[in-house]
C-alpha cells in the first residue's frame, strides 16, 4: 500500500519540522518527505490542506479493561476510540485482571490487539507478582515477551526493601520503572484533594504529602540503584520542584501528568459529581499552575490520557464509594489545543508532549516523521468543533467531566504502521 | 453550588429536599425557625397532633445507627399524622450487597412520599435526591462528614429561644470538627443567620485543613477561645479517635478541651452550653456542666421534634408547589 499525504502543515518536533509539505509512505514506513521518491505512485492520496500532519500520539497510560473487566470496556472499543483520537501507541498498566505478571498474559493482550487491528499495544509488566508488593515478578521474561516497562499501578510500593530490590533488578535489565507516587498511609482512603473544597463537602482528603513523600523515597532509591524511573500522574506543585532538582542532580528521571490535571482543579468539581473523582485528585489552582510551568520548562516531559473507562454502575453512588478515573483518550487532542489557545504551549510543544517525548522515554521508534521511521501519523483539523455526546463518543466509558462540552480540534486520519486505522466520516 | 440550590428548592424557591444548609438562605432558615416555633407553641399547649401530612408515608432510611435522630423524626412524622416506617439498613439490605440505588428503587416501589436518610458517606443524600422519583422528597439526617442540617436547625432554634436574636452573638464550637457533620451545618447556619463570630476550638489533628474558609476563627486553646463567648457547643468525641492516633488519651483531651466548671467561667456569664448528644461525661464535658444551670442540652432534644415537624411539612409542601 502506497500512501501520500499532501499539502499538509507538517509538524515534527523530533526533527524540527514545521512547514507545509507532503509525506510518502510504503510498506509501513515513511519513504519520502516533501518530495515524492523516484517512481512513487500512490494507491491512496490524502489531501491534508489546512490540517496538521504530525507523528501519532503515544500514550504512557491507557487502561483498556481487557483482560478481566470487559463489562467496562473492551480492547476493541478502546483501540477504536484511541485511533479516532490520533493515538498510534498505547501502554497498558499492569493492573488488569489477571495482572500482567506472566508472559502468557502479555501474549494474550498482544493477540487481542492484533485481532483488533491495533498492533502497537505495549503492556507494562507488574513490578511484583499479582502487584501484591512482596515477591518480584519475572521481569526478564516479561521484557522478552514484549513488556516495555515495569510498574506498580496506582499505588506506591509499601515495602521499601522490596522496592529497592525490585529497582535493582529492573536496572540490571535496563527496564524503565513507571511509578505513580502515592503513599497509601497518607492517602488513607481519601477521594479528593485535601483543601478547602474537601473540608467543605466533608470528603476524605488526600494531602499533597502523600505524593511528595513517595516521590522523595523513590528518588533516594534511584540514587542508590541507578534504576531509570518515569514518574507518572504527578499532581502537586511540590512534585514539580522535586523533579526539577532531581534532573539538575542528573538522576535518570522523567515525569508526566494526565491531561485533565492541566485543566481542572478542585474548585471545578461539581458537588458530589463522581465524574470528577480521579486519583491523584484534582488539586488546587496553585498546583495546576505549577504543573503548567513544569510543562513549559520541560521539567515535566510528557502528557498522558490516563484513560480509565468505567461502566455506569462504577460511577453511581455516593462520591467516596464510586470508582476513580476518567475516560480520556478522546479529549486529549482538544484539551491540548485548548492549552495552545490559552498560550500555555505552542502547537509544536503540545505535539512533543503527546508523541515525541513519550516515545523517547519508552525508547520507541516513534514520535517522529523522518524517512525510515514507522509510519505512525496523525492528521487533524485544529478548527473543527464538535460536541461530546453519544453520537460522537467512541469509548465504551462515558465517564468524562467534559460530557456535552464543545471541543475544538478533530482527528481526520490516523495511520499506524502505514495503515489507515481511522478515517473520519465526512 | 448552583446544583445544590437547584436540587433543594423548587421553581418558586421553596424547599423540596432538605440536604444541606449550603444552598439555602437566611429567609428560608428563618421561615423554618418560625414554623417550628408555631409547632412548639402548640405542643406546649398540649395540642400534639396536626393533620398536615395525613395519608403520606415517610421512610426513615438509616444506613448508620442512630437513636435520637431517628426517634425524633418518628415522633415528628407521627405528630403530623404521617405514616412512618423506620428501616435500619445498616444491618439489612446493603450488608447483603445491594447497591444504594437498588435499595432506593425498592422503597420507591412501595409508593412512599419521603425519605429521611442517614448514611456514613458524604454526598449520599444528594445522590439519592438526584436519582429518586420526582415526587419523593429527601431529608438529610446526616451524611458522612458533610452535613447534618436538621440538627443544626434545632440548635439554631434553641439559640434563638434563649438569646432571642443572632446578631452580636459569639459562638464557640469545641471538639472533633474534622469528623463532625453537625459542626459544618452549624457553621454555615450561624453565619447565614448573622452571628458576630463563629469560633472553633480543637487541636490541629481534629480540624479540617483550611477550616477558616468555612467562615470561622480558629483557636487551639480554651482559655483564649472561650473569652466573650455567648454560646458554647460541645461536640461528641468518638472513642475510636484515640486508636487512630488523632489524640493521645481521653484524660489529656478532657484537660485541654473538656468543658469543666472552671473553663465555663471564662465565657460570658449568661453563656449557654449545648451538645448534640450523646454526651461522654468526663471526656468532652463534666457532669456538673452537662446537668448545670447553663446547659440547654435537653431542650435541644425537645426542640428537635418541632424543628423536624417544620422541615417535614415545609418540604412536603414544596413538592406540591412544584407540581
Amino acid at each position: 500500500m502506497h500512501i501520500e499525504i499532501v499539502n499538509g502543515h507538517v509538524i515534527d518536533p523530533q526533527n524540527g519540522l514545521d512547514q507545509q509539505g507532503s509525506l510518502y509512505i510504503a510498506e509501513g514506513k515513511i519513504i519520502g518527505m516533501m518530495q515524492a521518491p523516484d517512481g512513487f505512485t500512490a494507491d491512496t492520496s490524502i489531501n491534508a490542506q489546512g490540517r496538521i500532519v504530525c507523528p501519532g500520539f503515544v500514550d504512557l497510560s491507557a487502561r483498556l479493561r481487557e483482560p478481566g473487566q470487559s463489562h467496562k470496556a473492551t480492547m476493541k472499543s478502546e483501540t477504536k476510540a484511541a485511533a479516532s483520537a490520533g493515538f498510534t501507541s498505547l501502554c497498558i498498566p499492569p493492573d488488569t485482571s489477571p495482572v500482567i505478571d506472566s508472559p502468557a498474559i502479555v501474549e494474550l493482550i498482544e493477540d487481542k490487539a492484533e485481532k483488533c487491528g491495533y498492533p502497537h499495544i505495549y503492556p507494562i509488566a507488574a513490578l511484583t507478582q499479582k502487584l501484591a508488593g512482596t515477591e518480584l515478578s519475572s521481569m526478564h521474561a516479561l521484557k522478552k515477551a514484549g513488556c516495555i516497562a515495569v510498574s506498580h499501578g496506582y499505588h506506591a510500593l509499601q515495602d521499601l526493601l522490596v522496592l529497592r530490590r525490585a529497582m535493582e533488578y529492573a536496572a540490571s535489565y535496563d527496564l524503565l520503572l513507571i511509578y505513580c507516587p502515592q503513599e497509601a498511609a497518607l492517602s488513607n482512603k481519601g477521594c479528593a484533594h485535601e483543601g478547602a473544597m474537601a473540608s467543605r463537602y466533608g470528603l476524605p482528603g488526600i494531602p499533597a504529602a502523600a505524593e511528595t513523600i513517595a516521590l522523595v523515597q523513590c528518588m533516594e532509591l534511584i540514587e542508590q540503584t541507578g534504576c531509570r524511573v518515569h514518574f507518572q500522574g504527578l499532581s502537586c506543585a511540590r512534585s514539580v520542584d522535586l523533579i526539577a532538582k532531581a534532573k539538575i542532580a542528573g538522576l535518570p528521571v522523567s515525569a508526566g501528568v494526565a491531561m485533565h490535571q492541566l485543566h481542572l482543579t478542585d474548585q471545578d468539581m461539581r458537588p458530589y459529581d463522581s465524574h470528577y473523582h480521579v486519583i491523584p485528585p484534582l488539586r488546587s489552582q496553585q498546583d495546576k499552575d505549577a504543573l503548567l510551568v513544569g510543562i513549559q520548562n520541560n521539567t515535566i516531559d510528557s502528557i498522558c490520557s490516563d484513560h480509565q473507562p468505567h461502566d455506569v454502575d462504577a460511577k453511581l453512588g455516593a462520591f467516596p464509594e464510586t470508582e476513580p478515573g476518567i475516560s480520556a483518550l478522546e479529549t486529549v487532542l482538544p484539551l491540548m489545543l485548548r492549552l495552545v489557545e490559552q498560550k500555555n504551549l505552542s502547537l509544536t510543544q503540545g505535539i512533543e508532549k503527546l508523541s515525541t517525548e513519550p516515545a523517547r522515554i519508552l525508547g520507541l521508534n516513534a514520535g517522529g516523521l523522518a524517512v525510515n521511521n514507522v509510519a505512525d501519523v496523525c492528521i487533524f483539523n485544529t478548527r473543527e468543533s464538535w460536541e461530546i455526546n453519544a453520537k460522537t463518543w467512541q469509548s465504551r466509558g462515558l465517564n468524562t467531566p467534559f460530557w456535552q462540552d464543545t471541543m475544538q480540534g478533530k482527528v481526520t486520519h490516523t495511520l499506524q504502521g502505514g495503515k489507515i486505522i481511522y478515517l473520519a466520516e465526512r | 453550588m448552583l446544583e445544590i440550590e437547584n436540587l433543594q428548592l423548587n421553581s418558586q424557591g421553596k424547599l423540596r429536599h432538605f440536604l444541606s444548609i449550603e444552598g439555602l438562605n437566611k429567609d428560608l432558615l428563618t421561615e423554618i425557625l418560625d414554623t417550628a416555633e408555631s409547632f412548639a407553641g402548640a405542643s406546649e399547649q398540649s395540642i400534639k397532633k396536626f393533620p398536615l401530612l395525613r395519608g403520606k408515608t415517610i421512610v426513615n432510611l438509616f444506613f448508620e445507627n442512630s437513636t435520637r435522630t431517628r426517634a425524633t423524626f418518628e415522633l415528628a412524622a407521627t405528630r403530623l399524622s404521617a405514616d412512618i416506617l423506620s428501616m435500619n439498613i445498616a444491618t439489612s439490605a446493603t450488608s447483603k450487597g445491594e447497591s444504594l440505588l437498588d435499595t432506593i428503587r425498592n422503597m420507591e416501589a412501595m409508593q412512599v412520599d419521603m425519605f429521611v436518610v442517614r448514611h456514613s458517606l458524604s454526598g449520599a443524600a444528594h445522590f439519592i435526591a438526584q436519582h429518586t422519583a420526582p415526587h419523593i422528597n429527601v431529608i438529610n439526617a446526616g451524611d458522612g462528614q458533610h452535613e447534618h442540617p436538621t440538627q443544626a436547625m434545632l440548635d439554631m432554634f434553641t439559640i434563638r429561644r434563649v438569646k432571642k436574636q443572632f446578631t452580636g452573638l459569639r459562638v464557640a464550637i469545641i471538639g472533633d470538627i474534622l469528623h463532625s457533620r453537625v459542626a459544618r451545618s452549624q457553621i454555615l447556619a450561624l453565619n447565614m443567620l448573622g452571628v458576630e463570630e463563629v469560633r472553633v476550638i480543637a487541636p490541629k489533628s481534629l480540624l479540617p485543613v483550611q477550616v477558616e474558609a468555612l467562615g470561622v476563627s480558629v483557636y487551639y486553646d480554651m482559655q483564649a477561645g472561650l473569652k466573650n463567648v455567648d454560646v458554647i457547643i460541645m461536640l461528641r468525641l468518638q472513642k475510636e479517635r484515640m486508636n487512630s492516633a488523632f489524640l493521645p488519651s481521653e484524660n489529656e483531651y478532657f484537660k485541654c478541651f473538656g468543658l469543666s466548671d472552671e473553663k465555663l467561667k471564662i465565657a460570658n456569664k449568661d453563656a449557654v452550653v449545648m451538645h448534640p448528644g450523646p454526651i461522654n461525661r468526663g471526656v468532652e464535658i463534666s457532669s456538673s456542666v452537662a446537668d448545670g444551670a447553663q446547659s440547654v442540652i435537653l431542650q435541644q432534644v425537645s426542640n428537635g421534634i418541632a424543628v423536624r415537624m417544620a422541615i417535614l411539612s415545609m418540604t412536603m409542601n414544596g413538592n406540591r408547589g412544584a407540581e
